[in-house]
């Protein structure tokens, strides 16, 4: 717990110039956009964010996980309505991303799906969360997070 | 007027004609048919059970009548679905402006081990102040889904919680009752204010 809290300062150290959103860092190439959640009741419920991620670079890119201070398991879920009109989630697995393509984490599709919060999401407040990619590289990036009844980074 | 003609035959053949019609439903439409996957709700009207709304108030069915309804399925630990059907709700309401006070918004769980009244209370409460949040025994959600055609699974998660597939659509239906469309989860969501607009006039026609 400790060398991970470690770790993660470490690399907000490095990679982070401020709280702004869109943040750029670590791997050059990737760019995440319109960063968002929800605020949480408590605990005991799951969070989720959204975010556009962009590889602007000229080799596909992977992302392989998360991490955040803020939930124990943060990751990668995928909704899928299906034709009866009943929604499910299943983790989403490794995302890979095309040389100048991006991917969308948005309501109802993918979103990081934040389990076992380590503390409330409150209004007002943001929160750091990693990218990990299969390269070994990683994106940090700070979440505002928004009211329970946010439609979006606008909101 | 058919009825007159048959009345010719006297009761034995009214009691053919009826044991008939009886046979024909129960194979075509009734528990002898085929279940059609994705059916239309059965009307308001046609449904039986007993749930408890989010200020402790005894509801059924029968709350809904006589106002058109916009009822839809979730649990308050979806992270996903559910605040984004819920703030998408918020919204529409917000566009139908006064007309939305002549609705029933109803949000029932189909969670109701972690859904209690006091945490659906809480959890409406973040969203337009029109929408009512339902909860009740297992067995009484059931029958409503049963109503609804609606199918909800508890699925485990790797967090050793367990989360809840569910159908996601909006239902809509008449002051009468009658069900008279559904707004689907990926359907474009400016077709939802013309649809829920469609039910409200349904009432004024003296829907059948």
């Amino acid at each position: 717990m400790k060398k991970y809290i470690l770790t993660s300062t470490l690399a907000a150290l490095l990679t982070l110039g401020g709280l702004s959103v869109p943040a750029l860092a670590g791997p050059e190439d990737v760019v995440v956009e319109n960063a968002w959640s929800r605020a949480s009741i408590g605990m005991n419920r799951p969070g989720a964010a959204y975010m556009t991620i962009r590889n602007t670079g000229d080799e596909p890119v992977t992302l392989i996980g998360l991490t955040t201070p803020l939930a124990m398991m943060p990751e990668i879920h995928e909704t899928k309505t299906n034709a009866e009109g009943v929604s499910s989630m299943t983790p989403a697995g490794e995302i890979a991303i095309a040389p100048g393509e991006s991917v969308a984490l948005e309501s109802g599709g993918l979103h990081a799906m934040l389990m076992r919060l380590q503390e409330p999401m409150t209004e007002g407040d943001t929160f750091p969360l990693t990218l990990l990619f299969d390269d070994g590289g990683e994106v940090t990036v700070e979440v505002p997070i928004l009211g329970i009844a946010a439609r979006g980074p606008d909101d | 007027m058919r009825r007159r003609a048959i009345l010719g035959y006297g009761a034995p053949g009214v009691g053919a004609v009826a044991l008939m019609l009886f046979v024909g439903w129960w194979q075509v439409d009734g528990p002898g048919g085929p279940e059609p996957i994705g059916q239309r709700p059965v009307a308001l009207t046609a449904m039986d059970f007993r749930l408890t709304d989010h200020e402790g108030n005894a509801v059924g069915p029968e709350t809904l009548i006589g106002r058109p309804t916009m009822a839809f399925f979730g649990f308050t630990y979806c992270p996903d679905v559910c605040p984004t059907t819920l703030s998408d709700i918020s919204g529409w309401l917000d566009d139908l402006g006064d007309e939305a006070d002549e609705m029933n918004v109803v949000f029932i769980t189909v969670d109701p081990e972690r859904d209690t009244v006091e945490t659906m209370a809480e959890y409406v409460g973040y969203f337009h102040p029109a929408i009512r949040g339902w909860t009740g025994p297992e067995e009484q959600i059931a029958r409503v889904a049963d109503g609804f055609h609606a199918t909800y699974e508890r699925v485990p998660t790797e967090s050793g919680d367990y989360t809840m597939n569910h159908s996601a659509s909006v239902f809509l239906f008449a002051a009468s009752g009658r069900f008279v469309t559904m707004i689907d989860y990926h359907e474009p969501r400016e077709f939802a204010v013309p649809k829920i607009r469609r039910a409200l006039e349904e009432e004024t026609e003296g829907a059948t």
